[in-house]
C-alpha cells in the first residue's frame, strides 16, 4: 500500500511539473523559442503574488488572478520589446538573451527582495488532506494537478478551436505565408507569450504554497520543465503532463528507497526515456 | 489613376539584383498576365508589391497612395492578396481553418492595429490605422461562396490540408485568399505542376472572381494559358518588362523575342 501511495504522490507532483513546463512548451511549439529564463519568470510570478498578498490581504488564489493580467502584458512586452529580436535561423541569440534575463531577474529580485526565502501561506488548506479507500492524498497537490490539466484543457482549446489558436498554429507552420494573410509574427508571438506567462502565474501561485523559494530557485525548477518537455515531445502539452508524471513518480519512488535518491532517480528517468524515444514520447507530426 | 502600380521598381537578394526599375500597371477590373522564363523575375515582382521584399514608398502606388514600404500584414488589409507559388497551404490546419485564416485578419482594425497605432507615434513608422483605412474586407466572398466555387473543398473540409491532391491545394489556397474579398489578386505560377484538366477546372474560377469585383494578375509560364484569360500581358525577362500589349496585338514573334531575348 505504502507503493500505491508513494506513486499517487509522485503521479501528483508530476502535475505540478508539467505546470512548471506547460508555459515553456507552448512558447518552443508557437515560436520555437527555448527560454531559460522561465523558471526565474516563475519565481517572478510567486514573488508578484507575494506582494499583491501583502498588500491587499488577499488569498493567494485571488491574488494570483489579479497578478495574471499583469504578468500577461510583461510577457507582451517582453517579447515585442526584446525576445522578437532574437529569433530568426540563429537559435543562439534566443539562448544568450534568455540566459542574461534570467541573471537579470534574478538580481533584480534579490535587490527588491533580499536573498531570504519566502513562502505563500494558504493556511489550513497546506495541511489537508483526502483520504481515497486507504490512500491519504495532501489537498494542495490534487488542486496543483487538477490546475494542471485545467490547464492543459484550456490552451488546448485556444489552439484547436479559436481563431487566435489558428494564427499560432499558421505562424509556427509558416511565418511568412501567414503574414501574407494578414498576420504580424511579432504580435502573435508577443500574444503567446502574454498566454505562456498567465500560466507561469499559475505556476508560481503552486511554486510559493508548496515549498519555500528564494530569488535562485527559478534554474532548478527548469531542469525539471526541462526535462517534462523533453520527454512528452516538443511541443506536446498532453505529453509534457506524461513527462511531468513520469519525473515526478521516479522521484517519489527514488526518494522511498533512499532519500538521496530523490533527484537523481528524476534525472535517470529522463536519460532512459530519451535512450528509448529520442524524439519524446509523443513527438509533433511535423517539423 | 490605376489601381496598382510600379514605378521603376527595384529589388534585391542581398548583392544580386533581380529587378532593374519594372513598370506595370493594373486597371479596376482588368486581368492581367505576367509570362517569362523561369528566373526572369516574376515571383520578386510579386514579393515586392505584397511587402515580402521591401521597398521604397513610392516604387509601388495603390490607389495613388505609395506602399512600397509597408508590412505584408497592412498590404493584404488594404486588399492586395497573393496566391503564392507553390500554393503554400499551413500544413497544421485542415482545409477550413486554411480557408478562414485567409479571412481573419481581413480590412477592418483589429486589436493589435489600435495598438500599433498608439505605438507608431513614438516610433515613427506607418500608422496601421490610417494604412489600412478604405478596406473593411467584406464582399460577396464566404465560406459558402467558396465552397460554392470550388464544392470538393467543402466534401474535405475538416481534412488536413496536406492530405489534398495538388489541384485541390490549388483550389484551398485561392479560396483562401478570396476570403478576405481582395480588390486585387495576384496568382503566381497557380497551374505550375497539374494536370491539363486541372488546370482548366482553376482558371474556369477566373470569371466569377472577376465578377465578384477582384482585379487579377496571373503569373504564367504556360503562354498560352495567360494569352488566353488576360486583358494585357506583360512578358518579363532578367529582371526586366521586355514586353507589354493586348493579346491580339502581340505576335507569336514578338513573345518568342521578349520571352527568350533572341528573334525566333
Ligand atoms: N531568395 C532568393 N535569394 C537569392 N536569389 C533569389 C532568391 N529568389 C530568387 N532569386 C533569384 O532572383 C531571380 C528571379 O527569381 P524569381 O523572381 O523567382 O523568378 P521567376 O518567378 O520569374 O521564376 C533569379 O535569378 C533567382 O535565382
Ligand atoms: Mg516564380
Amino acid at each position: 500500500m505504502i507503493w500505491i501511495e508513494t506513486i499517487v504522490q509522485g503521479v501528483l507532483l508530476g502535475g505540478l511539473y508539467a505546470l512548471f513546463a506547460a508555459g515553456l512548451s507552448l512558447v518552443f511549439g508557437i515560436m520555437r523559442l527555448v527560454n531559460l529564463a522561465h523558471g526565474d519568470l516563475i519565481v517572478m510570478g510567486a514573488y508578484l503574488i507575494l506582494v499583491v498578498v501583502s498588500v491587499s490581504g488577499l488569498n493567494p488564489f485571488f491574488a494570483a488572478l489579479v497578478a495574471a493580467p499583469f504578468m500577461f502584458t510583461v510577457g507582451w512586452i517582453l517579447q515585442r520589446a526584446v525576445l522578437n529580436r532574437t529569433l530568426g535561423e540563429d537559435i543562439l541569440p534566443p539562448l544568450l538573451v534568455t540566459f542574461g534575463l534570467s541573471v537579470v531577474i534574478q538580481n533584480t529580485l534579490l535587490e527588491g527582495f533580499t536573498a531570504d526565502s519566502q513562502r505563500l501561506s494558504m493556511g489550513p488548506l497546506e495541511t489537508a488532506s483526502v483520504n481515497v479507500g486507504p490512500i491519504t492524498m495532501g489537498t494542495l497537490p490534487i488542486l496543483t494537478f487538477g490546475s494542471a490539466i485545467v490547464v492543459i484543457l484550456v490552451l488546448n482549446w485556444i489552439f484547436y478551436r479559436t481563431a487566435i489558436g489558428r494564427a499560432f498554429r499558421a505562424t509556427s507552420d509558416d511565418p511568412v505565408t501567414a503574414s501574407l494573410m494578414g498576420i504580424r509574427p511579432d504580435r502573435v508571438f508577443a500574444t503567446a507569450m502574454g498566454l505562456a506567462l498567465v500560466v507561469v502565474t499559475i505556476a508560481a501561485l503552486y511554486l510559493g504554497t508548496r515549498s519555500n523559494f528564494d530569488p535562485y530557485v527559478g534554474p532548478a525548477r527548469l531542469i525539471y520543465a526541462f526535462e517534462a518537455v523533453i520527454i512528452g515531445g516538443l511541443g506536446s502539452l498532453w505529453g509534457t503532463l506524461a513527462g511531468g508524471i513520469i519525473i515526478g513518480v521516479a522521484q517519489t519512488l527514488g526518494a522511498a528507497i533512499n532519500p538521496e535518491w530523490q533527484i537523481l532517480a528524476g534525472h535517470v528517468a529522463f536519460l532512459i526515456v530519451l535512450l528509448v524515444r529520442p524524439r519524446g514520447l509523443f513527438p509533433r507530426a511535423f517539423d | 489613376m490605376a489601381l496598382l502600380e510600379t514605378r521603376g521598381l527595384t529589388a534585391h537578394y542581398g548583392d544580386f539584383q533581380a529587378l532593374f526599375g519594372v513598370d506595370i500597371h493594373l486597371d479596376e477590373g482588368e486581368t492581367v498576365a505576367i509570362i517569362g522564363a523561369n528566373g526572369a523575375g516574376k515571383t520578386t515582382l510579386m514579393r515586392s508589391i505584397t511587402g515580402v521584399l521591401r521597398g521604397e514608398p513610392e516604387q509601388i502606388r495603390h490607389n495613388g497612395t505609395g506602399i512600397g514600404h509597408l508590412m505584408p500584414d497592412m498590404i493584404m488589409k488594404r486588399g492586395i492578396v497573393m496566391v503564392p507559388e507553390g500554393r503554400r497551404l499551413f500544413p497544421s490546419l485542415t482545409v477550413e481553418e486554411n480557408l478562414l485564416i485567409g479571412g481573419q485578419h481581413k480590412g477592418g482594425r483589429d486589436l493589435g492595429d489600435r495598438i500599433d497605432s498608439i505605438l507608431s507615434r513614438f516610433t515613427g513608422g506607418p500608422d496601421p490605422m490610417e494604412v489600412v483605412s478604405g478596406n473593411d474586407g467584406t464582399g460577396v466572398w464566404t465560406l459558402d461562396t467558396v465552397y460554392d466555387l470550388f464544392p470538393i473543398l467543402k466534401e474535405r473540409r475538416h481534412t488536413p490540408s496536406t492530405a489534398l491532391s495538388g489541384g485541390q491545394q490549388q483550389m484551398v489556397a485561392i479560396g483562401r485568399a478570396l476570403m478576405s474579398n481582395p480588390s486585387v489578386l495576384l496568382c503566381d505560377e497557380i497551374s505550375l505542376g497539374l494536370a491539363p484538366v486541372i488546370i482548366r477546372d482553376i482558371y474556369a474560377a477566373l470569371p466569377r472572381i472577376r465578377a465578384g469585383g477582384t482585379s487579377v494578375v496571373v503569373v504564367e509560364q504556360d503562354i498560352g494559358q495567360a494569352l488566353k484569360v488576360a486583358d494585357r500581358v506583360y512578358c518579363m525577362m532578367e529582371g526586366r518588362v521586355t514586353l507589354e500589349g493586348r493579346p491580339d496585338e502581340i505576335s507569336r514573334d514578338d513573345v518568342h523575342a521578349a520571352y527568350f531575348g533572341a528573334p525566333a
